[in-house]
């Protein structure tokens, strides 16, 4: 156990489920008790939403509409280009379109077991219950999700799952779901009902008498850094796996917003908890930028294979049956290419590791289609995947019905984020946190098609009925301009700006940011062990130190200046990866996307540890030298048996 | 502009088969042009229904223009820095050259109708018949030349004109759009060779 | 491959730009055309320079942020977004001039980055379904014709990247505002606001230092998305429809 790395606080709890009633009747009852804001006092009460994604701008739309003042923030030119817009999948509900058995309790079950029983049953089953609304609010509102010739909305089955609850619009439903979201709040924007700030960042929190109360944010086109007061704060900023440096989300996606949340007092909970998707477009070489995600339906008629021979860099075509290895047909014969994601990502990693990847640096493996073009024609195989190979075509330049695909893992999403209440509601009051910033529903592994289903449940239906008993007591006292915890948050930003410009050393902020994320990947990535945990844990202090001596940003502070921009964000990346190490070190146990290789069945499956692990990690914060305090929120179990998961 | 467009496009229709009696000899043309000029009478003043002929075609052309010039204002708002590289992925020729064709196709008609209808350039002069003014223009190569030219920059202007004004008033979808472009094509084609008709039998000296 | 970059720089909206080379050399042509730009950005600041200012994010063709007038070209020589766009495309010894977006509705902020909140504003005047949260019917009350729904989708791919301002010859914002228009319109629920809607945005778009449409087309040929010609025909079919109903927007 690393205990000189962490001290151990009180543990803390979830107070506000109703959990005195049983669990279908909990939503309901907690709406009944929560306090209520008359409409016409609503004009006065004044939220800041950060983040225009399906979170934050289902959110602010609602909000707007019941009549709140919102102020909306969010980094790019438009709402509508929120991360969110690239999820491609779909979206889960429990309609039970298909009769094939699906329920609000199925989909509860299933998401509590997905995530490896490390989520909180009365979310998760909230969550199910408000996934049916969520498709009405979109059909409601235009969104073209893909229907049958009858008419009625069509559905697919993801993994995870026995049941068809999907619904999708092709290979863009984020995109569409997001679209609606967006028109509802540019909607209110052109009423009039909510206050917008583009291209701003948020860069701290202001807490006055221990209240959240506002932000400091920056507009990143002149460089202004303003304060921003309000009643509650609302933070719907998205996933951190850009610590990774490479991963699936935008560039610009990041930690800060929660990370200056989290060093202003609110715990984050479970930051080693990441997901990994086996099939992405490998990196071409060094100056890859990001990673991209391709539909996972691929494994259905692919076939995994890497060389036998250690640096085998013949053509694949060229390479005789005898001497490739279909390893997870070979190790897994029942479900073969069909094994859930982290255990595909496990074994793509493992046999590159052995030296035998394919492609540049060796980081990939085949993906292979010869076999089915063989047994259902090429025409089936274009009708299929046709737009997945034209990607693949564009982005490798190579022509992926000659030759064999080359895959491999890449973060994907985070499950970790701010610690929340059933309100939504951080540990700093007037604090929520929603969407992928939050730590809520997922455990340790989310199903796919339930993050874009969290964040509009969360934006459209939670958020807007819990916050309200907290607005309750509001409007709160008028805090000044000059209030001196406005001038300390402003005065922090402003000198850390100076701070990064002043530095002037030899390196770039995107080779910190590479060295980072290449390190927290080879460490604290697909497997996790003690030793490698340690090694990390050894080395970001060092290039945390380098950073702030060695980094060089150009231009100035009262400019449009992405280099500050993105240094900005290398330096809470930076803090961030070294709590998730300490994270995953203390979890002495694989669960879900935390493979501890100390932690494993004889098969190579995660092995959980519910004795002692069956909790919440909630991190506090601790000013540079002192080890941060984690607080542990147990996981009861009520209405869902814990059992291993099996795939043999 | 579609509507003014069209209006133009209705009266070249009519306008190309009334050119078609120079074939029927002088006569025959000269009357034609009288029968404009008399339709009607005596129950209507002399020349009615050329007046409203040319009073449409005046209304049109100003409405055109007006909305020519209104589109290439706001165009040159929208454009305030051009670029200092900017290549065509498909606009057609004829999209491109719709404005300054649209101008030439303007000074072609001033010009014309000094021709034609006033004799005022013509080399036969002011009272000759329509026959005669007729003749003696397509007699003279130069005279020949501008008027093909005219012509072929009025058919490219057309081609596109029928493509846009459809679009224009919302006619079109995926399907018909081809339809409609090898419409417009053969359309505006056909109309400018029954126009060529005239001056080429002229310079061929199958009229005189 | 080494290249030869005319890059159009301008600090602030009311400085003078100018197109200033660049080289760059070592150019993998598995490189995005943004990494390429990365790469020139790394040297830029390792030499003291300033980083050349440009708008990306997702880098995979989704968010529409991305959006560079490359040889002339919106996007580049290929159909697709700036990001989607390899220096596959380009050989080695290339010149390649890269502007910003040329529009009115699009003043420039700084290099290559504009601002197109004037489409957010198109959207804000109509280009919605009024439906707040919590007073949706059950989803399938209203059955919606697979065609209608797909033909809905293909104008709602629409990322709002702005190339078809960018490339039409009158700066027109047509093909945007056709796309919302169409994907509305075309379903049951679009109906109720569909004369006003049209009317709104049109109007909006007019507001916004757009140029007026005449079916050139070049919008079409350089969308990303592939957005059709038709939907242009739409909305006018929308629109006339509309004044001729004589719809006065509400409020
Ligand atoms: C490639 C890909 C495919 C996916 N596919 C699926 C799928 O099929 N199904 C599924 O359910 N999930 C999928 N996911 C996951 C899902 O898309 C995300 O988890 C979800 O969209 C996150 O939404 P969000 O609203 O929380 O955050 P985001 O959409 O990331 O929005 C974040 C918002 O916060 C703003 N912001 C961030 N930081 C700041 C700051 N400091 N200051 C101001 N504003 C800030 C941004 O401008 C943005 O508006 C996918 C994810 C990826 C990357
Ligand atoms: C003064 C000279 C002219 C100018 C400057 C001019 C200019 C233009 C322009 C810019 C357009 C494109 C508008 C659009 O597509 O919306 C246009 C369209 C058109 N023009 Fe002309 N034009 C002129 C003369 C003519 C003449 C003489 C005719 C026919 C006899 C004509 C027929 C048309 C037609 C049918 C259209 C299509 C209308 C539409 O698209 O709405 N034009 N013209
Ligand atoms: C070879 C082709 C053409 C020939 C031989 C021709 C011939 C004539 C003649 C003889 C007249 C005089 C009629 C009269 O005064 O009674 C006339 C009038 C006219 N023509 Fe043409 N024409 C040709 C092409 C065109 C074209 C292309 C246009 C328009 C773009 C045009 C527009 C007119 C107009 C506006 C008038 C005046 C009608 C009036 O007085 O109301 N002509 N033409
Ligand atoms: S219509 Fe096409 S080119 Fe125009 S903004 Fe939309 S996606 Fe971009
Ligand atoms: S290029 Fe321009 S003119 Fe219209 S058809 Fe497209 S907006
Ligand atoms: S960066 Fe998102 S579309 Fe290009």
């Amino acid at each position: 156990m690393a205990l000189e790395l962490f001290t151990e606080g009180d543990p803390i709890a979830d107070t506000k489920a109703p959990t005195d009633v049983p669990i279908g009747e909990r939503w309901s009852e907690r709406k009944f008790r929560g306090r209520l804001v008359n409409p016409a006092n609503r004009r006065k009460l004044h939220v800041i939403v950060v983040g225009t994604g399906l979170a934050g701008g289902s959110a602010a739309a609602t909000l707007a509409e019941a009549g709140y003042k919102v102020t909306s923030f969010w980094y790019q030119d438009s709402p509508r280009r929120a991360h969110s817009v690239a999820a491609q999948g779909g979206i889960n509900a429990a309609k039970n379109y298909r009769n094939d058995g699906d329920s609000v309790h199925r989909l509860f079950y299933d998401t509590v077991k997905g995530g490896d029983f490390r989520s909180r049953e009365n979310n998760v089953h909230r969550l199910a219950e408000i996934s049916t609304n969520i498709i009405d609010q979109c059909v409601a509102q235009g969104v073209p999700f893909a229907r049958e010739y009858g008419g009625l909305l069509d559905n697919r089955s993801f993994g995870g799952a026995q049941v068809s609850r999907t619904f999708y619009a092709r290979g863009q439903t984020g995109q569409q779901l997001l679209y609606g979201a967006y028109q509802a709040l540019e909607r209110q924007m052109g009423l009039g009902n909510v206050e917008q700030h583009a291209r701003t960042e948020m860069l701290d929190l202001i807490v006055v008498d221990g209240k959240a109360r506002g932000i400091v944010a920056r507009n990143l086109v002149t460089g202004e850094v303003t304060t921003h007061m309000a009643d509650a704060v609302v933070l719907a900023t998205g996933g951190y796996g850009n610590v990774f440096y490479l991963s699936t989300n935008a560039k610009g996606s990041n930690a800060t917003a929660i990370w200056r949340a989290h060093k202003r007092g609110a715990l984050l909970a479970n930051p080693c908890y990441t997901q990994i998707h086996p099939t992405c477009i490998p990196t071409s070489g060094d100056y890859q930028s990001k990673l991209t995600l391709m539909s996972e339906s691929l494994r259905n008629d692919g076939r995994v294979w890497v060389p036998k021979e250690r640096g085998d860099d013949r053509d694949p075509r060229q390479i005789p049956e005898d001497e490739r290895d279909y390893y997870l047909e070979r190790k897994y014969p029942a479900f073969g290419n069909l094994v859930p994601r982290d255990i595909a990502s496990r074994q793509a990693k493992n046999v590159c590791d052995e030296g035998r990847g394919v492609g540049p640096g060796g980081l990939g493996v085949y993906l292979d289609f010869d076999e089915a073009m063989q047994r259902l024609g090429r025409k089936a195989i274009e009708a299929k995947y046709g737009n997945l190979f034209d990607m693949y075509a564009r982005i490798t330049g190579e022509d992926p019905y000659e030759v064999p695909m080359r895959i491999f893992p890449a973060v994907h999403y985070t499950m970790g984020g701010l610690w929340v209440d059933y309100d939504l509601q951080s540990t700093i009051p007037g604090l929520f946190v929603i969407g992928e910033a939050n730590f809520s529903d997922h455990g340790a592994n989310r199903l796919g098609a339930s993050a874009l289903m969290q964040g509009l449940a969360d934006g459209y239906f939670v958020l807007p009925n819990t916050i309200t008993d907290y607005l309750a007591a509001g409007p709160f006292p008028k805090v000044a301009e000059d209030d001196p915890a406005v001038v300390e948050a402003r005065q922090a930003v402003v000198a850390q700006s100076e701070k990064l410009l002043s530095i002037n050393g030899t390196r770039t902020v995107a080779s910190f940011h590479r060295e980072l994320g290449r390190l927290v990947w080879d460490y604290c990535g697909m497997e996790r062990s003690e030793e490698s945990l340690r090694k990390a844990l050894d080395r970001i202090p060092e290039i945390r130190k380098e950073f702030w001596t060695n980094v060089k940003v150009s231009g100035e502070q009262g400019t449009f200046n992405q280099n500050l921009e993105h240094a900005g964000r290398v330096a809470d990346f930076i803090e961030l990866a070294e709590l998730m190490c300490i994270d995953a070190l203390h979890r002495n146990e694989s669960c879900g996307g935390h493979f501890r290789v100390e932690s494993q069945t004889e098969e190579g499956e995660a092995l959980r540890d519910d004795e002692n692990y069956a909790y919440v990690a909630a991190w506090e914060w601790t000013p540079e030298g002192e080890p941060p305090v984690l607080h542990k929120e147990d996981l009861n179990y009520e209405y869902v048996h814990l059992a291993q998961r099996s795939y043999k | 502009m579609a509507i003014s467009g069209i209006l133009m496009v209705l009266f070249l229709v009519a306008h190309a088969i009334g050119n078609l009696h120079v074939f029927q000899g002088a006569e025959s043309f000269n009357e034609y042009s009288e029968w404009l000029r008399e339709f009607g009478e005596p129950a209507l003043p002399h020349r009615t229904l050329l007046t409203l002929i040319e009073i449409g075609l005046l209304v049109s052309v100003v409405a055109h223009m007006w909305s020519a010039f209104s589109l290439w204002r706001q165009a040159k708002r929208a454009r305030p820095v051009a670029y200092v590289t900017k290549k065509r992925v498909q606009q057609s020729y004829a999209s491109r050259t719709l404005r300054w064709g649209g101008v030439i196709i303007l000074l072609f008609i001033i010009w014309h109708l000094l021709d034609m209808t006033f004799g005022a350039v013509n080399p036969d002069g002011t009272d000759s018949t329509p026959y005669d003014r007729l003749v003696a223009s397509f007699e003279n190569p130069f005279i020949t030349a501008f008027y093909v030219l005219a012509l072929v920059l009025l058919g490219m202007h057309l081609r596109h004109g029928i493509f846009s004004a459809a679009q224009t008033l919302g006619q079109t979808n995926k399907r018909r759009e081809r339809l409609l472009n090898i419409t417009a094509t053969t359309f505006a084609t056909g109309l400018i060779a029954l126009y060529l008709v005239t001056p080429v039998a002229v310079a061929l000296d199958f009229v005189n | 491959m080494n290249l030869t970059l005319r890059v159009w720089r301008q600090p602030h909206p009311t400085a003078k730009g100018k197109m200033v080379t660049y080289k760059v050399s070592d150019v993998s042509p598995d490189m995005s055309f943004l990494e390429m730009l990365d790469v020139l950005n790394e040297q830029l600041i390792l030499s003291g320079d300033d980083p050349v200012a440009f708008d990306h994010d997702c880098r995979e063709g989704i968010c529409g942020s991305c959006g560079l007038m490359i040889n002339g070209y919106a996007h580049g020589p290929e159909q697709t977004t700036t990001c989607q766009l390899h220096m596959r495309s380009f050989k080695d010894g290339d010149e390649i001039d890269i502007e910003p977006w040329r529009s009115g509705g699009f003043p420039l902020i700084k290099d290559l980055v504009v601002d197109r909140s004037a489409f957010d504003r198109i959207i804000a005047s109509g280009g919605f379904i009024s439906a707040p949260t919590g007073t949706a019917p059950e989803a399938h009350a209203t059955p919606v014709p697979k065609k209608d729904s797909d033909a809905a989708f293909d104008a709602a791919t629409c990322i709002g990247c702005g190339a078809c301002v960018a490339a039409c010859p009158n700066g027109s914002a047509m093909l945007f505002t056709a796309a919302k228009v169409s994907h509305l319109g075309l379903l049951p629920q679009g109906q109720p606001e569909r004369d006003a809607r049209v009317i709104k945005m049109v109007a909006q778009q007019d507001a916004e230092d757009f140029g007026g449409c005449s079916n050139i087309g070049e919008c079409s040929a350089v969308c990303p998305k592939g957005i059709s010609m038709e939907t242009i025909s739409r909305l006018n079919h929308d629109l006339l429809g509309a004044l001729r109903a004589n719809a006065v927007p509400a409020s």
